[in-house]
């Protein structure tokens, strides 16, 4: 059978897009500072998180809200919120 | 007694958040119930079969108006190995009376489901907004904020779930460990009604739940699950988050490493995603507790981390339910007696510990760490696979009688005798 990439899983899902409330901020510096090995990265299941050009990026928009993200940051650099009320994903079936 | 103060403000409307609403509203309380989702269940997965038994006692016969996927008759344990799996197929009819013993539900119908129940007892239900953090005076919880407004009650029921803000917020608990929690990921894969009752061997409203161990997580501690819903399959994996990033996994490589297996693969075949979902799920019973009563507070469902996984049933809803029926009835006192004080509050874990949610907790408390022995994951499926072949391949070589077979894949196995039996008495003792 033909398997989905997570992008393509990702857009199957119904959301409600905060645009310009980003409910996740990386602070960069604690980050490089204290992050040994960079768990967002790999945890995550819907792959909000890459590093681009030596700095870690988050693309909020796809998030699930799960909190994994934020249980396993080592180094407390994740400033992680629940989306504002009625934005964020939106389960259809759950 | 001020003018626009509620009884009780509900942070959060799952099924605990909603039971307790019910049972307040119910009896008479002014109460708001808050969910920070555009209606109740857009945030919420099923990870489990809900046993339906105390939710039956809060609301009777409530499958003939909820919506209810299907009756689970069908329990299966399976062990994974990368090319093989071995089924424990438990199938009754006992299971298909009321009222009943589970049912699969797709939460963002039932949850909402139970919130309009909630509402038409009379609970205020208030969806699309979040609540920022609890207001103390005096060091006593008085309300909420949310939106930079003040909401007061005598008393808030932190219903958030697993990541519960709210008692973060009240200084009752920190952040998870990653040692005491797991990440659950999911899809719901469409297929027609007639598909899934063949496929499954079901008729009308029957239904499968499978619980999976073994190579379903490559070997992280964690399991597989697969329930039948009417017109789709629930299927996902639950990952142990210490041992997922000890070794850099990507949960989504796991998962797609499940759905191709070769046991899985022909069950979810030419089956449409529908959605892909994560959750945490709260893995440290007894140990991760957090105090269940405040002045003015009480933590319920996943907030407090109340769940049960023994390798045969994965258990939740039906926990989270048990626990805002006591919290709810320790308010009713507590309002009774005008005295909302931490004190008069522990009559809250008292009830839990007379009910079957501690009860369950502490008889399932070894499980918690029976279910990451790492043999379990792979030693002994990979065993019960190498022994059932011997038993079943027919290679014109001689055979041999099982005792012996079962000595030779036990010494091929490399697994002690003695880590063998001390295995058999824990998990005899602990599941």
């Amino acid at each position: 059978m033909n398997r989905l990439p997570v992008p393509e899983k990702l857009a199957v899902n119904k959301y409600e897009l905060d645009e310009g409330h980003p409910h996740i901020v990386v602070n960069e510096e604690v980050c490089r500072a204290k992050c040994k090995n960079l768990a967002c990265l790999y945890v995550c299941p819907a792959n909000v998180y890459s590093e681009q050009n030596g700095k870690i990026m988050a693309d909020w928009a796809g998030c699930l809200e799960c909190g994994t993200c934020l249980v396993t940051c080592p180094s407390d650099a994740l400033q992680w919120v629940y989306p504002r009320g009625g934005f964020g994903v939106i389960y259809r079936s759950g | 007694m001020a003018e626009d103060e509620f009884d009780a403000i509900i942070v959060g409307a799952g099924v605990a958040g909603s039971s307790a609403a019910y049972r307040l509203a119910k009896a008479g309380l002014q109460v708001v119930l808050i969910e920070r989702g555009p209606y109740p269940g857009s945030k919420n997965l099923s990870g489990g079969v809900l046993y339906g038994r105390v939710l039956h006692d809060l609301i009777p016969n409530f499958w003939e108006s909820a919506p209810v996927e299907r009756v689970i008759t069908n329990q299966v344990v399976s062990f994974l190995t990368a090319d093989s799996s071995i089924n424990l197929d438990f199938k009754t009819e006992t299971f298909n009376q009321p009222p009943y013993n589970g049912f699969t539900v797709l939460r963002a119908r039932f949850d909402r489901w139970l919130a309009e129940q909630a509402e038409a007892a009379g609970a205020m239900l208030v969806p699309g907004i979040k609540v920022d953090g609890v207001v103390k005076r005096n060091g006593k919880v008085v309300g909420i904020t949310a939106a930079g407004e003040e909401m007061q009650a005598k008393v808030v029921i932190a219903a958030d779930g697993a990541n519960s803000f709210i008692a973060q917020n009240a200084g009752l608990r920190d952040k998870i460990p990653p040692g005491q929690a797991a990440v659950g990921v999911k899809e719901v894969i469409g297929l027609p009604r007639e598909v899934i009752e063949e496929r499954f061997h079901l008729s009308g409203n029957e239904g499968a739940a499978y619980n999976i161990v073994g190579y379903a997580t490559r070997g992280v501690p964690g399991g597989g699950f697969l329930y039948t819903n009417r017109e789709s399959l629930s299927i996902g994996l639950v990952i142990h988050l210490e041992a997922l990033v000890e070794r850099e996994l990507k949960p989504a490589e796991i998962f797609e490493d499940f759905l191709a297996h070769p046991m899985i693969a022909p069950l979810i075949k030419g089956g449409k995603v529908l959605e892909y979902g994560a959750h945490l799920v709260p893995e440290g019973g007894l140990k991760m507790m957090p105090p269940l009563a405040a002045d003015g507070l009480l933590l319920v469902g996943d907030a407090v981390g109340f769940g049960v996984n023994n390798g045969f049933v994965v258990r939740g809803m039906d926990l989270a339910i048990g626990s805002a029926v006591a919290a709810a009835e320790t308010v009713l006192e507590a309002h009774a007696a005008d005295d909302f004080s931490a004190v008069r509050l522990q009559s809250y874990p008292a009830r839990l510990e007379k009910s079957f949610v501690m009860q369950d907790m502490r008889t399932y408390a070894r499980a918690v760490d029976f279910m990451k022995n790492e043999r379990l994951f792979e030693t002994y499926p990979a065993l019960l696979s190498n022994l059932l072949a011997d038993i079943y391949r027919q290679d014109a070589q001689p055979k041999k009688n099982l005792a012996p077979t079962l000595l030779k894949n036990l010494k091929a196995s490399k697994i002690s005798l003695l880590d063998l039996l001390k295995d058999a008495l824990a998990g005899g003792r602990a599941l």
